[in-house]
């Protein structure tokens, strides 16, 4: 097996990697970078757990090789900062329960709001019918990406914030 | 987890180099990768080399000509849906690719790739595990059916939704292989063979989709599927009006979609007599999901549906 080096944009970072042709985008990211909050669920493009943000385009990691990802920008869930509309919208719908479709629900919410700004129900519930959450029910999900469009949402103050999560070792660069 | 085999990946820069890899043995097409990749994984495929069409710019292009729209292989399917003159000339077609898989599919999947759809059967797309315990079958390393007692001919099912849209619009398959282009109606592209079902080598490349564009002529396209999003159909519906004239065609039942005969002799107004005689000529495999007696009183259904929504089309507004 042969290492291919190749250089993309990880989260605005230009980063450098050495990746397999049969490795996919998902497990580079996960097992080479340790970007872990991209989560492998399925690993055959079911579930949607996996989702990430490909020239700003929602995608499925698991199925988009990474070589295929030369000279292209992938934004994944860590771009998010702990501050964040979204994630306080998802935090008061309870949006998220086991957590495990959450990063790639976070994904597409955020591709979506980047085209539309107040997306309609209709169009959250599309644009999020390839995800599967097996928890919540999609109704607090849909609600949570709705009141972001609506600006009802503010993001959380310092005091409100949850302690940072522990690393697991920084993104090589 | 689900590791890929191993293989050398080739991003070729022009149709000409694309073909040489091709050429070479063992090789395969990855396009959107949604539907090469899941089988991979699940050692279906073990190519040697995959040729990615992902640099070749001229075949991501929708061109309105005067008598065709011409569509390039590497279309997204979410492109193919939302195009304004998709939907306007080949209404089905924008229909078919707009309900394939989920949004995230039909923004990697292309049309070419949905095209050349690998078929599905229950004994079939399973892991390596799964399958060594019923002993293989026809489509894939071994020598017996599941779904036909004794049956010597793979059944498994197009389960592509832009097949029987693409049929019912009498588009043209674009073709292009080492000794040039050839053209085959998208009605003869698709065999009876599960094993294979697409009428080109595997070292020719689909380049593009011509569909005719014919004044006053509306198309529909129904999906029978468990939830409304990511499943293969379960029933693939495209009907096309030219008037009174209709054409119906039915995927998902086994290798090649039917067209319906009894229809051809029919008015467009008759829908029920049409929906029958799809009924009567349509006989589900029990290889796919969903209960097979369903499937087929449902094959009434969705035509009536399909044709319904087209003759509304057709009417001119008021």
């Amino acid at each position: 097996m042969t290492l291919i080096p190749i250089t993309l944009t990880i989260n605005g970072d230009l980063t450098q990697v050495a990746v397999h042709a049969s490795q996919t985008l998902l497990e580079v990211l996960r097992y080479e970078l340790r970007l872990i909050g991209t989560k492998q669920g399925c690993d055959k493009g079911d579930c949607g757990a996996c989702t990430v943000l490909l020239d700003g385009e929602p995608v499925l990691g698991c199925l988009t090789l990474a070589l295929s990802c030369a000279g292209r920008s992938v934004t994944t869930v860590e771009s998010i900062p702990r501050a964040d509309p979204l994630l306080e919208s998802f935090d008061c719908h309870g949006a998220g329960q086991c957590g495990f479709c959450t990063p790639g629900m976070l994904m597409t919410a955020k591709g979506l709001l980047a085209k539309e700004k107040k997306p309609s129900r209709d169009s959250i519930r599309a644009a999020i019918s390839g995800n599967l959450c097996r928890c919540t029910g999609y109704g607090p999900i849909v609600e949570a990406i709705a009141a972001v469009g609506e600006g009802t949402v503010q993001p959380a103050t310092e005091e409100k914030l949850p302690p940072p999560l522990p690393s697991y070792g920084a993104p090589r660069k | 987890m689900l590791p890929l085999p191993e293989f050398t990946l080739h991003s070729p820069r022009t149709i000409d180099e694309a073909l040489g890899l091709l050429a070479k043995p063992g090789a395969m097409i990855i396009a959107g990768g949604t539907d090469l990749l899941p089988n991979m994984k699940q050692g279906l495929h073990q190519p040697e080399h995959v040729v990615s069409l992902q640099h070749l710019a001229e075949l991501r292009a929708i061109r309105v000509e005067q008598k065709v729209l011409v569509l390039g292989a590497m279309t997204s399917l979410a492109e193919v849906a939302e195009h304004e003159d998709v939907r306007k000339y080949a209404t089905a077609l924008a229909e078919a690719a707009g309900t394939v898989g989920g949004p995230h599919h039909r923004r990697m999947g292309t049309l070419g790739g949905n095209l050349c759809l690998d078929t599905r059967c229950r004994y079939y797309n399973q892991s390596q595990f799964w399958r060594s315990a019923l002993g293989f079958c026809l489509k894939k390393d071994g020598e017996v059916c599941h779904v036909v007692e004794g049956g010597k001919k793979c059944v498994a099912a197009a389960s592509n939704d832009t097949a029987a849209a693409a049929i019912a619009l009498e588009a043209v398959l674009v073709i292009r292989g080492a000794q040039g282009v050839r053209r085959v109606a998208a009605g003869e592209f698709f065999v009876a063979d599960g094993a294979r079902n697409i009428a080109i080598a595997r070292d020719e490349l689909l380049v593009a989709l011509e569909v005719p564009r014919v004044a006053k002529r509306v198309s529909a396209y129904e999906k029978l599927r468990r939830r409304g999003a990511i499943d293969f159909p379960l029933l693939s519906v495209a009907v096309r009006l030219d008037g009174s004239a209709v054409e119906v065609v039915v995927s998902a039942l086994a290798a090649k979609p039917r067209r319906i005969n009894g229809a051809q002799k029919l008015a467009a107004t008759q829908v029920e007599a049409i929906a029958e005689a799809a009924a009567r000529e349509c006989n589900p495999m029990p290889n796919i999901d969903g209960d097979v007696a369903w499937r087929k009183q449902m094959v009434r259904v969705m035509v009536k549906r399909a044709l319904v929504r087209a003759i509304g089309a057709a009417q001119p507004s008021t």
